[in-house]
């Protein structure tokens, strides 16, 4: 019998067959946040000092960030990919089949989410050897709140897709003019504390931030903090409601 | 198989309703294979995407394959094939894995959904092309390969909205032999919307003429002919004998027209009642009445003289519009 993770399943088997079948375009994806963590973090660790950093390395302080950032890239685009299936005859081929709603959101975000392990793997292998410490439970459980958090902003960027359908270019400009106030508003590249004080307010509800802390607790401090807590709590928050709007809005979708 | 009660769909466009379909009253009895004929905009397709459970009916009830469209529309779907105006097949995919995975979307296991792709696709026409991305594919090539993805779970009842359109008569041909093939062999009830008047005419056992959103005509081809048109008689004469030539044909038939043709001559022209058999009866009355007649033809009636009758309108001037 078929359930949500059944059919989660299966979408999420179809988008990588494309993937898998094309994987230069994954290269190229995979490579950018060893570019980004090489380039930046040098020039972080040499403009803020070491306690704006709550006394970490700038490498320790800036993986997990990128990681977030990683996350929040991939999962946006959901809704992007969706333009061409509903301009041709196949989102609405795919909508007519028994398949689950939600595991139409799931199996979209999940591809996403599947180079995310991939490239943080990558990135950490690759930090290692310049002092980064790895504490692979604490890492493994970080990823963990990533991907829930991931099919969440999944879900709006589809509900996104679905609203923008008929005015395609008004998914990119949508998805850009909110993920960038999202991630620098997060601390994910510079910290917060640094910026003026209406900043800092805007940080503290930002829903982003909460993950971002929570995985710096988790890959830098190695500690199940309160920090922690609340970054579960907002990524389950965000999944939670990402995919009752999206199913709300995949059954509006074929009007 | 399908029945539906005062099944009603509105839209609001720039805050004005528009009533795209108004109170339908729809019955389809297993095995059948009905057509909705009607111009662009008509409600056919959103009637269509009712019963598909793609759209919420504003009002009304729909009962498909036993299961109410809005109480359960995951058992509507799970019982049903639905190949829509567009390409099914994702573009950047593989015909093979589509088909396979389209198996699996409806709960077949990998060897069965493999066997039926591999089975459909030797039936369309289609094998050659398994390994081919689908956006390479030629425009009656990916209509085939929509109907073998609407056929993988062999549905006991499928729709198909305008399976034909842009097609050409050889194409349109081939995918009516494949269709009614189909059927033969699974006894499947098809339900189809078409505004091409010959495909209604020829294929389909049952029309359902839709305009303005309301179903205005519902039987079968031959039946609507006969009762809401006629076969046409017409005469050519010397415009000379004009009057007696009508009040002949007068005594025959109905709705007469006189139209003038080449020269002199004018055209009378009835609607009668059995066309073929009536015109040697017509020639010897002319005959009596010392008229020549120049020409004589009888013209059977399409469904567009069906339509005619019914709303005023021609179905054939909305094709050439678009």
């Amino acid at each position: 019998m078929s359930n949500v993770l059944t059919d989660s399943a299966l979408v999420f088997r179809r988008e990588m067959m494309l993937v898998l079948r094309d994987p230069f375009s994954v290269i190229f994806s995979i490579v950018q946040p060893l570019v980004f963590l090489g380039l930046f973090g040098p020039l972080l660790g040499g403009s803020v000092p070491p306690a704006a950093l709550d006394g970490q390395s700038a490498l320790q302080w800036f993986l997990p960030g990128v990681l977030v950032m990683i996350c929040l890239f991939g999962t946006s685009t959901v809704g992007a990919n969706l333009l061409y299936e509903f301009m041709t005859g196949s989102y609405e081929r795919v909508v007519a089949t028994p398949l689950r709603r939600s595991s139409l959101l799931i199996g979209r975000a999940l591809k996403e989410l599947a180079p995310l392990v991939v490239q943080a793997t990558l990135i950490t292998a690759v930090a290692v050897p310049f002092g980064f410490q790895l504490h692979l439970g604490h890492a493994a459980f970080g990823l963990l709140i990533l991907g829930v958090f991931g099919v969440g902003v999944g879900a709006f960027s589809y509900s996104l897709g679905i609203a923008t359908r008929k005015r395609e270019w008004m998914f990119w400009g949508v998805q850009q003019s909110l993920i960038f106030p999202l991630l620098i508003l997060s601390g994910m590249m510079l910290p917060i504390e640094s910026g003026p004080e209406w900043m800092q307010v805007a940080a503290r509800f930002n829903p982003l931030s909460f993950i971002v802390d929570a995985e710096r607790a988790l890959f830098a401090n190695a500690t199940f903090d309160a920090a922690v807590l609340k970054g579960v709590v907002v990524a389950v928050l965000t999944c939670a409601v990402g995919l009752i709007i999206g199913v709300r809005q995949i059954r509006r979708s074929t009007t | 198989m399908i029945h539906t009660d005062k099944l009603t769909r509105h839209f609001r466009v720039k805050k004005q309703i528009v009533e795209a379909v108004k109170g339908v009253d729809i019955d389809v009895a297993a095995g059948e294979l009905v057509a909705f004929l009607g111009p662009n905009g008509a409600g056919k397709t959103t009637t269509l995407r009712m019963l598909t459970t793609l759209l919420p009916p504003t009002s009304g009830r729909a009962t498909v394959a036993g299961i109410d469209v809005v109480a359960d529309p995951a058992g509507v779907r799970a019982r049903i094939g639905y190949i829509g105006q567009g390409t099914a097949a994702g573009h950047s995919y593989r015909a093979l894995d589509e088909l396979i995975m389209q198996g699996r979307f409806y709960g077949m296991n990998r060897t069965d959904a493999r066997a039926r792709a591999l089975e459909l696709m030797r039936s369309l026409d289609l094998e050659a092309l398994a390994k081919r991305t689908v956006n390479t594919l030629s425009g009656g090539q990916k209509r085939r390969l929509d109907i073998a993805m609407g056929l993988m779970h062999a549905p006991t009842l499928l729709f198909l909205d305008e399976p034909s359109t842009g097609m050409d008569p050889q194409n349109r041909a081939n995918l009516w032999e494949h269709i009614t093939r189909m059927r033969q062999e699974h006894d499947t009830t098809i339900v189809l919307t078409t505004h091409y008047l010959e495909e209604a005419d020829t294929q389909a056992e049952r029309v359902l003429v839709i305009d303005h959103g309301r179903i205005i005509a519902d039987d079968t081809a031959a039946k609507l002919k006969a009762d809401l048109a006629g076969d046409k008689i017409a005469i050519t004469v010397a415009a000379g004998d004009r009057e007696k030539t009508t009040v002949i044909l007068g005594e025959l038939g109905r709705d007469l027209e006189v139209s003038a043709v080449a020269g002199t001559s004018l055209a009378v022209a009835a609607r009668v009642e059995r066309g073929p058999e009536l015109l040697p009866l017509v020639i010897r009355r002319l005959d009596a009445a010392g008229i020549e007649p120049l020409a004589a033809v009888v013209t059977q009636p399409t469904l567009d003289d069906v339509f005619l009758s019914l709303t005023g309108r021609s179905l054939r001037e909305g094709e050439q519009a678009e």
